[in-house]
């Protein structure tokens, strides 16, 4: 057992972690967030040199031989920084579905030039009544001629407005909620018949309301095999999750240490609030979630990639579970320790719980996924 | 002991209802139950109505011009107007300011500030806390000089909720800097139109303008708006902040809160169904709305206490520990009833009327920000960490 990092991780990290820390001041942060299209090209394209956007893809693949654990890394340190670009739309998911499920040509079409920063995507997969139900779909895509004709509602698909191209799930077969029957489309984004309604999200992000009128697509649109998407998009969100998990311990590091230095300098009755033994033991349970999110976190990076589909379920779920858990505490915390301070804007404090609150809202919240995962352990 | 009421108390509760359905504006009965923002309007022509009728100062005895009434007829009439989807009465000239004046004002003060507050004609912020003076509120540093009949008055207030909308502000200042901090502070009323006042908005986590800094510069006060002794503002603050915690818990609002919540679960879909039918979710309701009956049943005996001629003692604080956490665990689990559509930021929909349409249910704009929102309550009034020593020396002798 080695759970060190290689010299090669650790260079990715301090790399990453570079990147936060310069591009990413809180100011900046404000700046970029302003922006029309909410992140920036100039970021992308540094992204796209630096080798993050394929350090995760195999070298057949155009990657660079990386996995889940590079992932982890940057993705830790986009938390740190509140990074806003969208890394996880485009390159966890988006191009983690088309490496797993994607033809030669596709992967030529589309990964590669995502890879070089050129491409961006986004999945859509939620529907109104979807809650956390991957196969809640009712989006319908009906055969026309060689191709296909997809149309319904798509809901809260971050990036979809700085995308080249939706991945979208749609139902072609099967009744509501069945997993089989599911097939996944890779839709240009400025197809016919699809208009979206695009706004920030809670922690500043950037979202859309797709709707899709008779949207044509040929027969290569199809991203693997029809009516059997449901495995495939299952595993994406799983990786989803675990980076999504790897974000959040960046965030709790972060509030953390915004929240102690705080109480060390912030004087009431005469001395360092710090000095308050509820204080202190407020902070040591922060400090204590943080170390068992970064562990789940871990875990979970590990064994994303096992064959057997109810280990990785487990280890995502259980992360999931944790990082909820902790966000919550972490970032209740921070704002309670930080008293009126804690709920301005003009604070990073605020930013960091919103994002950590909206990170346990995605892809299914503690809840779900504890009930997901005792599921699972119970079957076992 | 009888839990029931007594039938000249249920024809009281009609008639605050009745007069709710006909003096609540419907706009700002949809904000109540959707949780968006209200607007200085939404307070300010109900509680104009309230003052009218002669209810707004409705916890004041009659001879200060209340309704005089006992401790049921109080707590019918929050229940009601909470149901009713009233906006909380701004406590800052009823609740807080009031019963200081005509606790410990002069004949002179309580003619002349009394009916403002009672109308609402008037209204007022609370001028307590400054940037180093937050938990730890004898350390502050505003300074009031006097000079012949006048004080002129130099600091910053911060935190000041509603200092925007206000006419007039209560103010801790220092009049006195030797001897133990208490005992050099006054009781102040600052017109907020005097020169040298200046108000500057603090943005809150949601989005929200609700609380501001305050700048004092040179601001001359004329010694008449003293309230009591000079250096003996403490007692007057104390007793104020006594009166806040009472008020704080905030039990009729979390019962509507968890009759919402269950609405809102009947109406988000899963799986087919909806979260009303899923055990676990549902549970967590029933949680809380057991929490919130324990809460209430505490604050009932703490008013019969009251209805006995007793004071309701520093105990009230567990109470206000126990309020903040309710409401955050209702905001909490609205947004999480809420799900993924509880992202999308929309602050159109939360202060304004728009014609916009929400994205996701109609219900789902203010349940983030809500949530966030409601951090707060934790922190204000006295921290929930100040509560807890208070309990711990005052009540068990720690
Ligand atoms: C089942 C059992 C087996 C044990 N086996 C051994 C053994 O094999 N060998 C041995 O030497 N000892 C043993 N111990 C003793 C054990 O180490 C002591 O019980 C322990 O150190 C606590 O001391 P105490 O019981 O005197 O409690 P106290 O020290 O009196 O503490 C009482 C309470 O006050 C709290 N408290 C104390 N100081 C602080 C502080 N500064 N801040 C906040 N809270 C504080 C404590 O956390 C505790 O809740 C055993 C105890 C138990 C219960
Ligand atoms: C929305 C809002 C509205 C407000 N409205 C008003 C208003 O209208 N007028 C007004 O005067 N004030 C108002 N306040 C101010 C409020 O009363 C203060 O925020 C509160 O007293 C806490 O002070 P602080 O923010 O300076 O936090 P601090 O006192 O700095 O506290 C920071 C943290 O340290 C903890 N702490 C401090 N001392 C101790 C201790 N001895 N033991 C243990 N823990 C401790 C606190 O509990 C908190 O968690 C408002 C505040 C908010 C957030």
């Amino acid at each position: 057992m080695d759970l060190s990092l290689s010299d090669e991780q650790k260079q990715l990290q301090e790399s990453a972690e570079r990147f936060a820390r310069e591009k990413y001041t809180f100011d900046n942060r404000r700046k970029i967030a302003a922006t029309e299209r909410g992140w920036l090209p100039e970021n992308w394209a540094q992204f796209a040199e630096l080798g993050w956007l394929g350090m995760a893809f195999s070298e057949e693949d155009g990657g660079y031989g990386g996995g889940p654990i590079e992932t982890m890394i940057v993705m830790e340190q986009f938390g740190k920084g509140l990074v806003l670009e969208p890394f996880l739309p485009t390159v966890v998911l988006g191009g983690g579905m088309i490496a797993r499920a994607g033809s030669a040509a596709q992967k030529e079409a589309l990964l590669a030039p995502m890879i070089e920063g050129k491409k961006q995507f986004a999945f859509a997969w939620l529907e109104r009544q979807s809650r956390y139900n991957l196969a809640d779909v009712s989006l319908k895509a009906t055969k026309e001629g060689n191709g296909w004709s997809l149309s319904g509602h798509k809901g809260v698909v971050y990036n979809a407005a700085s995308a080249d191209n939706i991945i979208v799930l749609a139902r072609t077969a099967g009744s509501a909620r069945e997993p089989k029957g599911l097939t996944l489309f890779v839709v240009d984004a400025k197809a016919k018949g699809l208009s979206r309604r695009d706004y920030p999200t809670q922690d500043s992000l950037r979202a859309s309301e797709l709707t899709f009128d008779k949207v044509s697509v040929v027969a290569d649109a199809v991203l693997g095999k029809v009516d059997d998407a449901f495995p495939t998009v299952e595993e994406a969100v799983d990786r989803a999750i675990v980076a999504l998990c790897a974000e959040a311990t960046g965030c709790m590091d972060a509030i953390n240490a915004a929240t102690l230095d705080y109480i060390k300098t912030r004087k009431q009755f005469g001395v360092a609030i710090g000095k308050f033994q509820v204080l202190q033991h407020r902070m040591v349970d922060c400090f204590t979630n943080a170390q068992e999110a970064r562990s789940m976190t871990l875990m979970a990076s590990l064994k994303i990639d096992d064959k057997d589909p109810t280990v990785r379920a487990k280890a995502a779920s259980g992360a999931k579970v944790q990082i909820g858990k902790s966000g919550k505490f972490c970032g209740q915390s921070a704002v309670q320790m930080h008293g009126g301070m804690g709920v301005t804007d003009e604070l990073s404090v605020s930013h960091y719980f919103k994002r950590l609150t909206m990170i346990d809202l995605m892809f299914g919240n503690q809840q779900h996924h504890l009930t997901r995962y005792s599921n699972l352990a119970m079957a076992a | 002991m009888d839990l029931s009421l007594k039938p000249e108390h249920k024809a009281f509760a009609d008639e605050v209802r009745a007069f709710a359905r006909e003096n609540l504006s419907p706009a700002t009965r949809e904000k109540t139950f959707s949780g968006k923002h209200y607007d200085r309007d939404d307070h300010m022509v109900w509680q104009k109505a309230l003052g009218k009728k002669g209810w707004l100062a409705y916890t004041w005895p009659k001879k200060y011009g209340g309704p005089g009434w006992d401790v049921t007829q109080r707590f019918l009439f929050e229940n009601v107007l909470a149901e009713e989807g009233a906006p909380r009465i701004l406590p800052f000239g009823p609740k807080m300011v009031g019963p200081v004046i005509y606790t410990f004002g002069t004949e002179a003060q309580k003619e002349r500030f009394l009916p403002g507050i009672r109308s609402s004609e008037v209204s007022w912020c609370q001028g307590y806390s400054e940037p180093g003076a937050g938990s730890d509120l004898a350390n502050l540093r505003t300074r009031a000089v006097r000079e012949g009949d006048h004080y002129i008055v130099n600091g910053q207030k911060t935190w000041t909720s509603f200092a925007h909308w206000g006419d007039w502000i209560f103010c801790l200042v220092r009049t006195n800097t030797d001897g133990k901090p208490q005992e050099g502070i006054s009781f102040l009323l600052i017109d907020m139109k005097t020169p040298g006042v200046t108000v500057r908005p603090i943005i809150m986590t949601d989005g929200a303008h609700h609380v501001n800094d305050v700048f004092l510069d040179n601001v001359k006060v004329p010694v008449e708006n003293l309230i009591g002794k000079e250096n003996e503002g403490w007692t007057c603050a104390k007793f104020l902040l006594a009166n806040e915690r009472l008020g704080i818990a905030e039990v009729p609002s979390s019962k509507r809160g968890v009759s919402v919540l269950r609405k809102i679960a009947r109406m988000e879909p899963q799986d087919g169904r909806t979260l009303a039918d899923d055990p676990a979710f549902t549970a967590q309701i029933a949680d809380i709305d057991l929490q919130v009956q324990a809460l209430e049943m505490s604050e009932l005996r703490v008013l019969s206490t009251m209805a006995q001629g007793g004071a309701p003692g520093p105990e009230v604080s567990s109470l206000k520990v126990r309020g903040s956490e309710i409401q955050q665990r209702i905001a909490e689990l609205t947004m999480e009833a809420v799900g993924e559509y509880a992202q999308p930021y929309q602050p159109g929909m939360l202060f304004h009327d728009t014609n916009e349409t929400p994205i996701g249910p109609d219900h789902a704009p203010p349940a983030a920000p809500r949530y966030f929102n409601m951090r707060k309550t934790s922190i204000y009034g006295g921290s929930t960490e100040i509560q807890k020593n208070i309990v711990s020396k005052m009540v068990l002798g720690l």
